[in-house]
């Protein structure tokens, strides 16, 4: 499959550790100092999906105010990417995820 | 035909209000409801929605049966939907005491006809498997059920309006005095009117029309703290609620929950306040998370609370004015009239078009607090 | 001695936690971020290779400045970054830290929290690749990346102009340069425009650069819609003319000015008024930024002036604690701040007429057009629930009937907009003021701390 075009486009390099990360199951390559949604947005277009309708989103204001670029961790954890810095193992995704089963 | 300007006056626009109006209006009267802001932005618009059968004051089964009747078929009877769910509720007891009292409260619940199921702990991990293993023991009422508070009042509203109900929004009531065996109302905006019955449903506010009629209950304006958490995958079901008072939570279909936690913060009607103080939100915020352990990394987004009010004994007053014919008192809700709004209105335009309802409504009269007033235990713990 | 807390390490809270510091007092000074600078000045991570000297222009000399004597200041302060205000309750702050919320009591407060940009929707503004303006800036200087390769500018504000030329410099295609506001709106406001602080006029000569460079610069457009099926794939406009225009491109620049970020003055219970010029509901303060006794607001948090303004009503925010403390003042130097504060901010008043913030074209927006991206509600859900017996016609009553402003972000993005649907073309003090609750931010359960 092809790999997604990427939204943002670096164009000043980043002196730092190798971060890698996982998003809806790709790998993705960053580096420490990077916030979760460059990182996400430097591979792809996709930060999460709308609650309501599933409509994709990647984030709006970049500074914290808009709340639109909350990302899903595999651990149940969610993390708002345009204030939170990639760690080497994140394990993200744009869908729900939720410990615990359905109503029975 | 009488030269009153109206045969029903009622003062307050609340969801009492509103369903007094509706019920007198389908009956022919000549109905005006008056309102010092907007329809159900109180009380009545703002709670947290739910429609609780089990575990109620034993005495208010029969009205609140008929209430539930009524919000099951409020899309056929209103016109509107009001994101009436029926839910269900589960009630939680964290050790033997509290499932002793859980027992005594389905008693009271079976003997009144509702349907109870008596939950142990494997039982509740198998259908909620997302409850925390804290509750030794649960009930379930499935009749129970949750509305959109936000919605229902104003849709109650309309409906009355349609049946010939006046409505009038921003227009507060200054003064009411007797006016031959009928009542003289004046409004905010000069404006007079005249009935012959006077409904008194103004909420935390109600007392001043009370006290005018030499009548008076002990009102105490408060409001539990509300949080509503962001949206995720539906999965909770029923309403669900800790017996120990500290916390009832249920999700909407939207995917947020909201919650409710205790204790409850005075109030303050006459500058339109009801604080919630952060420290509340984070008790209540830890109250959930003990409930429901799964949902420690959701985040809670808003916060607020209503001005409601609360009678000593924890039950509303109800009927008609022990001084004054033609006077009806419905207030002081104790943080459970939402549920029963549709009977109470029924029930008052009963007694105001037949001369008596067959509901039973002898515990709520004003009278009760001629004498020392009974202290509620709820009423102790569930305060600052 | 008394506690005085500055939330906000912009050149606002900066610039106020140096003046109290230079007379021996020792502040709290709280930020969200990790770094600071603000928003405006705000410091790339030490690893990023970003020449910031290219990119702050003729502000390279006073960014640089702030960052210095911020470090002069470290030492001499509480500073507490990474750390959120999100409820005030009386002369407490419930913040959280590390994911743990945590409280600190204070005598005296001093908010300066910076502004957001104020957006106007347009069908189709929620596909990913629109971004704010102010947002296509902090990619570039936080993180060193472009928000596309091919970037169109929208709104109306004087930093379309100045972010493209930045952009350009970096290397991206600039797709249009668009306006809202008519040529001959800002030709009348030319006078006043000369008189402008640096950072605008550089933004105005930028409008001719870019012309000069070939890139399109339209006035008085009337935005129709972003494309793109799952990603933004063009915005089509319709020029001054009426003639319907699209440009390829593979993400957007949106923004019409700013607006104070005012949750929590709001929580501080400072009192609102609406302010015609600007079209919002602002807090009240005096000559020197006292919004009540003990709080005080400073900066784009209360007004929004710019980096310079900021940076003097900080210092004159201060001077009013310290003249509040009973210490003796100069007053001569208190007098110039003032002056300075005032002049900045009327200055960006009539700036507001040249790039206007578009009432009537949201007015006008078709009832399918999102409003509220938190929660999903569309234009013709607010004026469907407004048409209806007993409906409401002001602002909180629409968001109770329809969620419109209720979701995350708490009616941030979508205010501005709302109040002009709800005003319908009316004066927008008639739409009502968004209460603010809080959190201001949204907190996780699992802060509250231990469940057991
Ligand atoms: C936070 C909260 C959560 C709750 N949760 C639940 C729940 O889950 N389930 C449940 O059953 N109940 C709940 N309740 C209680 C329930 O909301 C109330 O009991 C019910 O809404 C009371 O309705 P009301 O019409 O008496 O009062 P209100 O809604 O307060 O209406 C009274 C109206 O009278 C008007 N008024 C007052 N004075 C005048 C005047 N002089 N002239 C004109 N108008 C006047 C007021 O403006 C007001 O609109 C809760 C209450 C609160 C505050
Ligand atoms: C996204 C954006 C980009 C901008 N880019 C430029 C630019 O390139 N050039 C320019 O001249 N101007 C720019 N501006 C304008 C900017 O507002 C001013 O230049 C200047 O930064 C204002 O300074 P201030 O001190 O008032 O606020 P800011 O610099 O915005 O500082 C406010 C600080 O308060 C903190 N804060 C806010 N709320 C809380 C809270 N609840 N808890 C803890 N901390 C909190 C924030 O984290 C922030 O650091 C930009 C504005 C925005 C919004
Ligand atoms: S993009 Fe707006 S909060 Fe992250």
């Amino acid at each position: 499959m092809d790999a997604p075009k990427p939204q943002f486009r670096r164009v000043a390099a980043r002196a730092g550790q190798p971060a890698m990360l996982s998003f809806d199951g790709t790998t993705i390559r960053a580096t420490t100092g990077d916030s979760v949604l460059a990182a996400l947005l430097e591979s792809g277009a996709l930060i999460r999906r709308l609650e309501f309708g599933a409509e994709p989103r990647a984030g709006f204001c970049l500074m914290g105010a808009c709340q639109d670029c909350w990302v899903w961790s595999a651990e149940g954890g969610r993390f708002r990417a345009c204030t939170t810095e990639v760690a080497d193992g994140m394990v993200l995704s744009a869908e729900p995820q939720l410990l615990g089963g359905a109503d029975g | 035909m009488s030269e009153h300007t109206s045969d029903v006056v009622i003062v307050g626009g609340g969801l009492i209000g509103a369903w007094t109006a509706f019920f007198l209006a389908r009956r022919g009267q000549r109905v005006t409801l008056i309102e010092k802001g907007v329809v159900g932005a109180q009380s009545s618009g703002v709670n947290f929605g739910n429609l609780r059968l089990q575990g109620r004051f034993p005495g208010q089964y029969p009205l609140s049966l008929r209430s539930q009747a009524l919000w099951e078929d409020f899309d056929a009877l209103i016109g509107e939907d009001c994101e009436f769910e029926q839910t269900g509720h589960l009630y939680l007891a964290y050790d033997e005491e509290e499932h002793a009292k859980l027992e005594s409260y389905a008693k009271v619940s079976e003997s009144y006809g509702l349907a109870i199921e008596r939950l142990g702990r494997a039982e509740l991990k198998r259908r909620w498997p997302w409850l925390s293993e804290r509750a030794i023991a649960a009930t379930f009422s499935a009749r129970d059920a949750t509305a959109n508070p936000r919605l229902a009042t104003p849709a109650i509203a309309r409906a009355a309006v349609r049946h010939g109900a006046v409505i009038r929004e921003n227009t507060p009531v200054t003064a009411v005095d007797r006016s031959g065996d009928g009542f003289a109302l004046t409004l905010a905006d000069g404006g007079r009117l005249s009935c012959g019955a006077l409904v008194n449903c103004a909420g935390a506010w109600a007392l001043e029309i009370a006290e005018k009629f030499g009548e008076t209950a002990p009102v105490f304006p408060a409001g539990p703290p509300q949080f509503v958490t962001e949206p995720f995958p539906y999965l909770i079901g029923p309403s669900v609620q800790a017996i120990d008072g500290s916390v009832i939570f249920r999700q909407i279909p939207r995917g947020n929950i909201i919650l409710a936690g205790y204790p409850r913060t005075a109030a303050d009607p006459a500058n339109n306040r009801a604080p919630v103080p952060p420290a509340k939100t984070l008790a209540a915020m830890r109250a959930l998370a003990r409930v429901a352990p799964m949902l420690a990394q959701c985040h809670v987004i808003r916060v607020w609370s209503g001005i409601e009010a609360y009678l000593p004994d924890m039950i509303p007053v109800i009927g008609p004015s022990e001084t004054t014919a033609g006077l009806f008192h419905a207030f002081g809700f104790c943080g459970h009239g939402f549920q029963i709004g549709p009977g109470v209105g029924l029930c008052l335009s009963e007694m105001i078009v037949d001369g008596a309802t067959q509901t039973p409504l002898e515990p709520f009269s004003i009278g009760r607090f001629r004498s020392a007033a009974i202290i509620s235990e709820k009423f102790r713990r569930e305060f600052d | 001695m008394a506690d005085i807390v500055i939330v906000g390490a912009g050149p606002a809270g900066i610039s106020a936690a140096e003046t109290l510091c230079a007379k021996g007092l020792k502040p709290v000074l709280i930020d969200e971020g990790a770094r600071a600078g603000g928003q405006g000045y705000r410091r790339p991570a030490d690893n990023l290779a970003l020449d910031m000297n290219r990119l702050m222009g003729s502000e390279a000399g006073k960014y640089a400045a702030l960052h210095r004597r911020f470090e002069a200041l470290r030492a001499k302060i509480d500073y507490r970054p990474r750390t959120l205000v999100w409820a005030i309750d009386g002369n407490q702050l419930h913040l959280l830290q590390d994911g743990r919320a945590a409280t600190l009591a204070f005598d005296r407060l001093l908010i300066a929290s910076g502004a957001m940009d104020r957006v106007a929707p347009l069908p189709g503004w929620t596909l990913p690749g629109v971004f704010t303006l102010g947002g296509a800036q902090v990619a570039l200087k936080d993180q060193g990346c472009l928000i596309g390769s091919r970037v169109a500018f929208l709104g109306s504000s004087p930093l379309l102009a100045l972010a493209a030329k930045q952009y350009r410099d970096m290397g991206a295609d600039i797709a249009v340069i668009a306006d809202t506001t008519p040529f001959a709106a800002k030709a009348a406001a030319l006078p006043a425009l000369l008189r402008a602080p640096r950072t605008l006029l550089r933004g105005i000569s930028y409008m001719g650069a870019s012309l000069r460079a070939g890139t399109q610069m339209l006035h008085g457009v009337t935005p129709v819609a972003v494309e793109g099926e799952v990603r933004v794939e063009a915005l089509l406009l319709r020029d001054a003319q009426g003639r319907e225009r699209r440009f390829a491109c593979d993400a957007v620049a949106l923004g019409y000015g700013l607006k104070p970020e005012t949750q929590l003055a709001d929580l501080a219970q400072a009192e609102f008024a609406y302010d015609p010029d600007f079209r919002l509901h602002l807090p009240k303060i005096d000559g020197l930024g006292r919004a009540r006794p003990g709080l005080y607001l400073a900066g784009d948090g209360v007004r929004i002036g710019g980096a310079d303004a900021a940076e003097a009503s900080g210092a004159l925010a201060a001077h009013a604690i310290l003249t509040d403390l009973g210490q003796p003042q100069d007053i001569e130097l208190v007098r110039r701040l003032a002056r300075q504060v005032e002049r900045l901010r009327a200055f960006q008043r009539g700036l507001a007429r040249a790039f206007a913030w578009p009432a009537a074209q949201i007015a006008a927006l078709p009832d399918s057009v999102m409003l509220c991206r938190c929660e999903n509600v569309t234009i013709g859900d607010v004026r469907m629930a407004m048409a209806k017996e007993l409906g409401p016609i002001e602002v909180n009553r629409v968001k109770a009937m329809t969620r419109c402003g209720m979701g995350r972000c708490q009616g941030r993005v979508c205010g501005p907009a709302l109040q002009e649907i709800v005003a319908a073309g009316r004066d927008g003090a008639s739409a009502g003021r968004l209460r603010g609750q809080a959190p201001v931010k949204p907190i996780a359960l699992a802060a509250a701390g231990d469940p057991a």
